[in-house]
């Protein structure tokens, strides 16, 4: 009699665990999926971590052998220092001056050439020539030319416009590199945008720009968001052509970034080094984070069928 | 001369020519459908109409005004497409207004004509959304709304119903016969549904092949098909064609056909319109619905002949009871009365309505009498 009752909640109980079991998966390959991927993660964040801890400590806590310690004492110094007082070069600027020049290259860079681009493609899906498929192919090559070919006959062309060493020549060397690629991400996504919108628009009375600035241009979102961000990334970070083409007053934060790791007058301040590291990565970080967001899918849901 | 001219138009691609000479002349207030299968250059012809393409030769003149290279813009006309084509970053009442806007009609202007056509299409409530939130019915509206509310002379519509799930299909077809009969507006319509063809329009042009086949009131269209094509395009189920050979019986000319169980039938046609082909092969064309029961067949006709014919397959469809039986090596359908008592296998009497009989040439596919 007594054991009847302990045997029903045994069974009752066994169907408890599998629902917990089943909601929380914790299998042994789960575990080590995780695992791994918890390496692979700290793995990959450990050199941000060293460089963020060891930009807001005092250099002698890093000549003391303490790289992976937490600052013993808080400073925002670095910081301070690798933005406005340290030896760049020949001057004591700080990073201030060519993090402004490189904004001043990067935002006319990528608007421009990403306006080109949906031009472009919109011409060449929209409004196809004899040769347009040749034309873009051409375009697509450019996208394929290394750099380093390009440098001597830019530099000649550069000073033929009166552009050399100043930072408009800057931004005419990445629009030029830039138009192929932003012009293969616009034509791909309008060949996908459907022909009888521009069409409905023509017999509207919608002429050539104003189909391009009122039809296209604001269902462009998505594919916008991820040429801005390609284009943003790559100019932002661009060494060769900086180095190239710029002088001391028009450098970008990247050539600035490597003066200062160079220029030391007696100690290398190491933590100064990975404040002005750090702040060259922030704002393509900025642009992923912001422009991310924007960055969805189906805009166009519903334009055309159901 | 008519309202919308179509003189010798033709396109050619290449060396492809998809339209050869058409000539339609569309009078004012007309609904002129283009059907015909995909590839037959009805939504060429349209697209042409519209100045979407460019015309290879010929003229196409609106109000006698030749639009040979005038923009689609200036031609005063509007299009319904296939996929609505509305703008999908405008509300509604963007949409509607854009066309205005181009044509830079006054903003008051603009308000009042919304208003009145989104009274007329019940899309009132609708105005401030966008595209991606309407249904397709309503989208559909819209697109309507959207060419409505610029007073075109002609309207285009390229298959505005094929997108549409069957039973909103059947709505927006009588939605749009009333609508045409309300505002008295000429129309250019294509599909390739015979049933839209014939319900909605005061005349059919049956294209194939680049040709128009036919031209003309639906009656005459499915009552007099000019050939063999526009015979068993238009109509649903379409009409059975058979080989068949014209004889001489009691001294009237009569149709020779092989029955399934291997022997003949006679069956004399009506009139003596068939007299001068005696000793002919043709082609018999009759429609299910001319082939019934003994007791269904048309009390007014003249020219009712039974043939005892095997039945290969019944189809009940409800309201109709489709029988099948085998003629000349070809299937030929009978539309019968629901309820008749006929299954698979038995020899059955069909009565032929032999006054809706059409004969065409085997070899021309073109129509004898």
């Amino acid at each position: 009699m007594s054991t009847a009752p302990s045997v029903e909640t045994g069974a009752t109980a066994a169907p408890a665990v599998e629902n917990r079991s089943r909601l929380f998966q914790f299998s042994p390959a789960r575990i080590v999926l995780y695992a791994i991927l918890a390496i692979f993660c700290i793995y990959y964040l450990l050199p941000l971590y060293v460089m963020v801890v060891n930009s807001l400590k005092p250099l002698s806590e890093i000549t003391a052998g303490g790289m992976m310690a937490l600052p013993q004492q808080w400073t925002l110094a670095p910081w301070g220092s690798a933005w406005s007082t340290a030896q760049v070069g020949v001057e004591a600027t700080g990073l201030r001056p060519y993090f402004i020049n490189s904004i001043l290259m990067v935002v006319p860079a990528v608007a421009i050439s990403t306006l080109l681009g949906a031009l472009n493609g919109y011409v060449l899906t929209k409004w196809a020539f004899r040769g347009s498929t040749i034309l873009f192919g051409l375009l697509l090559f450019g996208c394929f030319i290394p750099f380093q070919m390009v440098l001597i006959p830019m530099a000649r062309m550069l000073g033929l416009m009166g552009l050399a060493g100043s930072v408009p020549g800057l931004v005419f060397v990445h629009l030029v590199y830039g138009i192929g690629f932003s012009t293969l991400y616009f034509r791909n996504y309008y060949a996908a945008f459907p022909t009888e919108l521009v069409r409905a628009a023509q017999i509207d009375g919608a002429g050539f720009f104003t189909i391009f600035w009122r039809i296209l241009l604001p269902s462009s979102g998505p594919i916008a968001v991820v040429c801005i961000i390609w284009q943003f990334t790559n100019i932002w970070n661009d060494f060769l052509f900086g180095a190239s083409f710029s002088d001391f007053d028009s450098q970008p934060m990247t050539v600035a970034l490597n003066n200062l790791v160079q220029s030391s007058t007696g100690v290398k301040e190491y933590n100064v080094h990975f404040a002005g590291a750090i702040m060259a990565a922030l704002p393509t970080l900025l642009v992923y984070i912001v422009a991310g967001r924007f960055f969805v899918r189906g805009l166009m849901a519903g334009s055309v069928k159901g | 001369m008519g309202f919308l001219d179509i003189k010798q138009a033709t396109k050619t691609y290449g060396s492809v020519k998809v339209l050869h000479e058409t000539n339609i002349a569309v009078e004012e207030g007309e609904f002129l459908v283009l059907v015909g299968p995909s590839g037959c250059g009805k939504s060429t012809l349209l697209n042409m109409i519209a100045g979407l393409e460019a015309i290879t030769s010929g003229e196409i003149a609106i109000r006698g005004r030749s639009m040979n290279g005038v923009k689609p813009a200036d031609r005063n006309i509007a299009m319904v497409f296939q996929s609505y084509a509305l703008y999908p970053n405008m509300t509604v009442k963007g949409n509607i207004a854009f066309g205005m806007e181009m044509h830079g009609i006054a903003k008051p202007e603009r308000e009042k004509r919304i208003g009145q056509v989104a009274d007329l299409l019940q899309i009132s409530h609708l105005l401030d959304r966008k595209p991606g939130q309407l249904s397709g019915g309503q989208r559909q509206r819209v697109a309507m709304g959207r060419a409505l509310v610029r007073e075109p002379d002609v309207f285009l519509f390229d298959e505005p119903l094929s997108n549409l799930d069957a039973k909103l299909r059947v709505d927006m077809r009588t939605e749009i016969k009333k609508l045409h009969q309300k505002l008295g507006t000429t129309i250019v319509y294509v599909t390739h549904d015979q049933i839209e063809a014939l319900t909605l329009s005061t005349r059919i042009a049956v294209m194939f092949g680049g040709y128009v086949q036919q031209l003309g009131t639906p009656k005459e269209i499915y009552d007099n098909p000019a050939n063999m094509f526009v015979a068993g395009f238009m109509g649903s189920p379409s009409m059975n064609l058979f080989p068949a050979k014209v004889v001489s019986a009691n001294g009237a000319a009569a149709a020779e056909i092989s029955l399934a169980n291997g022997s003949a039938a006679t069956i004399p046609f009506a009139g003596d319109r068939m007299s001068a082909s005696v000793g002919r092969d043709i082609v018999l064309g009759i429609r299910p619905e001319a082939i019934t029961d003994r007791d269904g067949a048309d009390r007014n006709s003249k020219a009712i002949h039974i043939v005892e014919a095997p039945v290969e397959v019944t189809e009940p469809a409800g309201s109709d009871t489709f029988v099948v039986s085998q003629i000349g090596g070809k299937d030929v359908t009978g539309r019968f009365r629901a309820d008749v008592a006929v299954k698979a296998g038995d020899v059955f009497p069909f009565a032929f309505n032999m006054e809706k009989a059409v004969a065409f040439d085997p070899e021309s596919e073109q129509r004898i009498a």
